[in-house]
């Protein structure tokens, strides 16, 4: 076994430090009793009292959470299915087709949001509620198939033979088989996609609308009017929700990778 | 059910990309303005590759190396940041660089940075908030291809006397080409396109390619120039894009 050249090793080591510091300074300061600046006066939860004390915060809240809900699960519904279309009919055009879906997620994401802003206008569907949920599908759903044919191209075939020998039903094959054994990756992109969509700000940002706000909005319009001891608190919930959430989702995923019944690693 | 699912993924999908291909009438990019927007927003993502690049190479080295424990833990640690809140991480660089003195001189102390960071609104805040935010995109991706590399090529390197900066030069690095090209890909398109950061940290002063379009669809309300802008961005992801994943592995994108 190699070891890590000791330069090298610290080299990684600060790359590590830089990329949680700042998230530990936004944490450690949402705590700070002062009003104004760095200096630190105290431990005080003051700041996230305040927020939950704020009608237009529980608001968004909600407003985000409803709206993550309902595009994550139309994600999932439909990702299953073109997850299992793809993978199972290679033909000519799968590359081309998945291309074209995985396409959402490499580029720019300000492009999307100008895209769905500008068909959300021409098709004259209002902007609000609705129009968030179908913008957040657009990254939802590749997301969600990317993830689930991850792990069908890990599964067995030998275990959906073997049921359909044995004379079951192209539908008891997928409930009783393939979903089944598909549960913890529909699990890991539900938590994904949920977290993308709660911390999604600039698709929001282009399709919201004035009717809807959520909570990246919240915070946005906050930033701009101010940086207040407020906006710290309601920074950190946001980042320690998704936080949880996406380390949640990941450990799902590598547990599942651990323990069942999928094929051997061909190399 | 699983064609209706494919039906309308693809449609839904392409119809949100064809409108911006439909809709480009108008090009006024030859604007010496917006050139020079351009040729900064292309500076600013080249710089940040790089520096990316630099960074996270040893700490994806790190994380390929480590015992198999550890790897699960570590790779945890990257993960997290990929997919947690853009605007919020952002936003913990603007309380750090707009106050100054306690958390500059802790920074130094931490040795993150070799020199004070002056203020905010500068492009070095810029720079700091794009490779902030895109660096575990180059990360992953390096993670895997240096996990492919055999550690039995780097012992032989070391048996045949190489020195430890040798054996980098002319095994690990070289072979790590495909992960640098991915995570390349991956860093410098958004960063192309990154709207959050020169907005926060930059001031939204001096304008990259995302800040500009958006003001001309959220302020100017010019959506025809608007469009022809974001044409040009996205032929400029796509080439790179497909260019890429020709080449080597876009599957590790994921």
């Amino acid at each position: 076994m190699n070891r890590v050249p000791r330069p090298v090793f610290f080299a990684g080591l600060m790359a590590m430090g830089f990329l949680y510091l700042p998230v530990m300074v936004l944490i450690g300061l949402s705590f700070n009793a002062s009003t104004m600046g760095v200096a630190w006066k105290g431990f005080s939860l003051q700041w996230y009292a305040k927020l939950l004390a704020d009608p237009a915060i529980i608001e968004a809240t909600v407003t985000s959470l409803i709206i993550a809900f309902i595009s994550t699960g139309l994600s999932l519904l439909l990702g299953i299915g073109t997850a299992i279309g793809l993978e199972k009919y290679q033909g000519r055009y799968t590359s081309w087709m998945t291309a074209i879906i995985v396409l959402p997620l490499v580029i720019p994401e300000i492009l999307l949001g100008v895209a769905l802003l500008m068909m959300f206008v021409l098709c004259q569907i209002p902007l609000g509620f609705g129009s968030i949920i179908i913008g957040h599908m657009v990254f939802n759903l590749p997301l969600t198939v990317v993830i689930l044919r991850a792990r069908l191209r890990k599964l067995d075939p030998a275990w959906e033979e073997a049921a359909r020998d044995l004379g079951a039903t192209p539908w008891n094959v997928l409930t009783r088989i393939t979903l089944p054994m598909l549960r913890p990756a529909i699990w890991g992109a539900a938590l994904l996609s949920f977290t993308v969509s709660l911390d999604d700000f600039v698709v929001t940002f282009f399709v919201a609308g004035p009717g809807a706000t959520t909570l990246p909005l919240k915070v946005f319009s906050m930033i701009k009017t101010g940086i207040t001891p407020e906006v710290n608190a309601l920074s950190a919930i946001l980042v320690v929700v998704s936080m949880a959430f996406v380390g949640l989702s990941w450990i799902v995923q590598q547990r599942a990778n651990a323990h069942s019944p999928t094929r051997p690693p061909s190399q | 059910m699983v064609v209706f699912g494919v039906s309308l993924a693809s449609r839904g999908l392409y119809g949100g990309v064809e409108w911006v291909g439909t809709l480009e009438n108008y090009r006024r990019l030859a604007d010496p303005m917006i050139g020079v927007i351009f040729v900064r927003s292309i500076l600013f993502a080249s710089m940040t590759t790089i520096v990316c690049a630099v960074v996270g190479f040893p700490l994806a080295y790190a994380v390929a190396r480590a015992s198999h424990r550890w790897q699960l833990v570590l790779l945890t640690l990257v993960m997290i940041p990929f997919w947690t809140n853009f605007l919020v991480r952002t936003y913990a660089w603007v309380l750090i660089l707009r106050a100054d003195g306690l958390v500059n001189s802790l920074l130094i102390q931490v040795g993150i940075q070799s020199e004070p960071l002056s203020l905010l609104f500068t492009d070095m805040a810029v720079g700091v908030g794009l490779v902030y935010g895109y660096l575990p995109f180059m990360v992953l991706p390096l993670i895997v291809a240096i996990e492919r590399i055999s550690p039995q090529l780097e012992e032989a390197a070391y048996d045949l006397y190489s020195s430890t900066g040798a054996m980098f030069r002319h095994v690990v690095l070289p072979l790590s080409k495909p992960g640098f090209w991915a995570g390349g890909v991956l860093v410098f398109i958004p960063s192309l396109g990154a709207f959050i950061t020169p907005y926060l940290l930059g001031g939204g002063k001096k304008m990259m390619i995302g800040t500009l379009i958006q003001q001309e669809f959220l302020v100017s309300r010019d959506w025809p120039f608007g469009s022809a802008l974001s044409f040009g961005l996205m032929g400029t992801a796509l080439v790179l894009w497909f260019g890429v994943s020709r080449t080597s592995l876009g599957r590790d994108a994921q």
